[in-house]
């Protein structure tokens, strides 16, 4: 796009108007998003605690955040949730999809099935799933003997994210397949019409035919996937609360969990402002890679 | 928009049983959870043993006690209320006015690079987590006294403007310039236009507006949390939040209320089906 000025034109009456109504509309937007933003850094120079008086520590919260080992930890159980998550969801819609979009019987009563979790709160489903956990599987495990599932997976340190994972997708796939669907719609039926000339069939013709058709559909599912999981809060919220021994803190919980009620305010502002650029960082290059990609089709 | 292919329309193939049965039991996993809420919601505790049948056979009898208590506890009317109107004026202010600033930006990007900055401001804001801004909205929130649910609102209208302008931005492709110039021809002004020519066009992406909108505000857990804590004013989710404790061991009480909770929007679902469904497939497709 390099449309740089060039087109820049004198303003008339009528984009004056136009201004006039943007301006109300980005003061808004500067005032509830990017102030916040901006307070965000500059409660993070500082000790506050969330009340009563406070200094300014310069960049000791930013410093200190990477020697913190509960920080730590969030940042490796979000990223490694946000990955498996991500991996987990476009592979299950994208087969689902397929499936979905072939000529089958009551095709609409199962897509319409299929979606319902996207519309469920995730707070709600994770107490649902939580009682599964706890209560059914376990004496799945008891009646059929399968070792691993006698004990609750929310219990141990080793399985809890597992869960978390389980109950993420289960509600992300809904959403993800239905984007997929929509992709694979459009596909126009004669590239397959072509694929069958040249004797393209099975999994030859998802890659070369299939694929590459809905490749901006699998960019937006993976940054959305991603970008969701990454903020994930309210299955921990009901799930494990961050347990057990805080193996499933995610960035969003620690900096609601200690922020506002543990006294770190400042030291937690800092943590979301390293949050936010973490998240920049990872959208530019998903963009950035996925984008590059897209364009050599 | 997106409505060509439909079904039938790839025609002539024969129907793949394996595939659909598979994608029949697939179904179950979905089911399975739901199904579970509400036979649980229907039990006695008594009714509850450590099996797996316990928790999954029918209760024996069913009846709305569970449903009744659950009312009480939660003050179920009340965060019902609550959540309504925090997802329909949400909504509708939404619609308003993120439809007139996509139309005012959208219109305008190609002729001024202001107009375009401003639209990649504003739709750069999507990558801001709530998570980041929670701590300094609650203060500023509750310093000019928005720590309730006028504030949740407009922090909701902020929220979601990024997502909306650049759907609304984006939509404007379809509607010729022309209709507008033939409007100003006839004498209507700016105003006049854009609510009697531009909105109405823009219906379809109203009710995709519509549908991403009110779906993220009624599942939101974080921002009525944060925004209103210490206020007992509650959201129908973060009724079952606040109330954890009250249910304690009390599971059948406890799934009455979340099954109470996710009635409305399966209720809204079912009958608006394709409404949503079509909204979320249009907010991708553009």
């Amino acid at each position: 796009m390099g449309d740089k000025g060039k087109r820049d034109k004198a303003w008339t009456k009528n984009d004056k108007i136009f201004l006039g109504m943007l301006i109300p509309v980005l003061i808004l937007f500067f005032c509830f998003n990017t102030l916040p933003l901006l307070k965000g850094f500059y409660y993070g120079l500082t000790n506050y605690r969330g009340y009563g008086d406070y200094d300014f520590v310069g960049l000791r919260n930013f410093a200190d955040l990477f020697t913190d080992l509960r920080v730590g930890k969030s940042y490796l159980f979000t990223f490694k949730y946000a990955v498996v998550m991500t991996i987990a969801v476009n592979v299950i819609s994208l087969i689902l999809a397929l499936g979905l979009n072939r000529q089958i019987r009551g095709k609409s009563a199962l897509r319409g099935i299929y979606f319902v979790p996207n519309i469920l709160g995730g707070l709600v489903v994770g107490y649902i799933f939580s009682f599964i956990f706890t209560y059914i599987l376990p004496a799945v495990g008891e009646a059929t003997g399968i070792g691993f599932l006698q004990n609750s997976m929310l219990a141990s340190s080793k399985t809890a994210w597992i869960a978390i994972v389980i109950v993420g997708a289960w509600q992300g796939i809904a959403m993800n397949t239905i984007i997929y669907i929509s992709g694979l719609q459009t596909v126009p039926e004669e590239v397959y019409e072509a694929g069958m000339i040249d004797g393209v069939s099975g999994w030859k013709k998802f890659w070369t035919l299939t694929f590459p058709l809905i490749l901006p559909f699998f960019t937006i599912n993976l940054v959305l996937c991603m970008k969701n999981a990454l903020m994930v809060f309210d299955q921990i919220m009901s799930l494990t609360k961050g347990g057990p021994s805080q193996s499933t803190e995610s960035i969003s919980y620690l900096i609601y969990n200690n922020g506002m009620s543990g006294g770190q305010f400042g030291f937690q502002s800092a943590n979301a402002f390293v949050f936010f650029l973490v998240i920049v960082i990872i959208s530019f290059l998903q963009m950035k890679f996925l984008g590059g990609k897209e364009e050599q089709l | 928009m997106g409505k060509k292919n439909r079904e039938g329309a790839v025609g002539g193939k024969a129907v793949n049983n394996v595939i659909n049965v598979l994608l029949a039991l697939g179904c179950l996993t979905i089911l399975f959870p739901l199904y579970m809420t509400v036979i649980i919601a229907f039990k006695k505790p008594s009714e509850m043993t450590n099996d797996v049948a316990g928790a999954l056979a029918f209760p024996s009898n069913w009846n709305f006690d569970n449903f009744i208590e659950a009312m009480k506890v939660t003050d179920f009317w009340r965060s019902l209320g609550n959540s309504l109107l925090l997802t329909g004026v949400t909504v509708i202010i939404c619609i308003l006015l993120h439809s007139l600033a996509g139309y005012v930006i959208g219109r305008k990007m190609a002729r001024h690079k202001f107009f375009k900055a401003s639209y990649f401001y504003i739709v750069s804001g999507m990558f801001v987590p709530f998570a980041v801004l929670m701590m300094p909205l609650v203060k500023q929130t509750s310093q000019i006294g928005l720590a309730n649910r006028a504030g949740v609102i407009l922090l909701y209208v902020v929220f979601f403007m990024p997502m909306n302008i650049l759907l609304y931005a984006g939509y404007l492709k379809n509607i010729p310039i022309a209709l507008e110039e033939a409007a100003c021809v006839d004498g209507a002004n700016v105003w006049q236009t854009y609510w009697k020519i531009i909105f109405p066009n823009m219906k379809p992406m109203h009710a995709t507006v519509a549908v991403l909108t009110a779906m993220s505000t009624w599942n939101d857990v974080m921002t009525p949390l944060v925004i209103m804590s210490g206020s007992d004013v509650n959201t129908l989710p973060l009724a079952q939040l606040n109330f954890q404790s009250q249910f304690g061991t009390n599971y059948n009480l406890a799934f009455a209320s979340y099954l109470l909770a996710l009635l409305p929007i399966m209720i809204f679902y079912i009958i608006c089906q394709k409404q949503i469904i079509n909204g979320v497939v249009n907010g991708a497709v553009k």
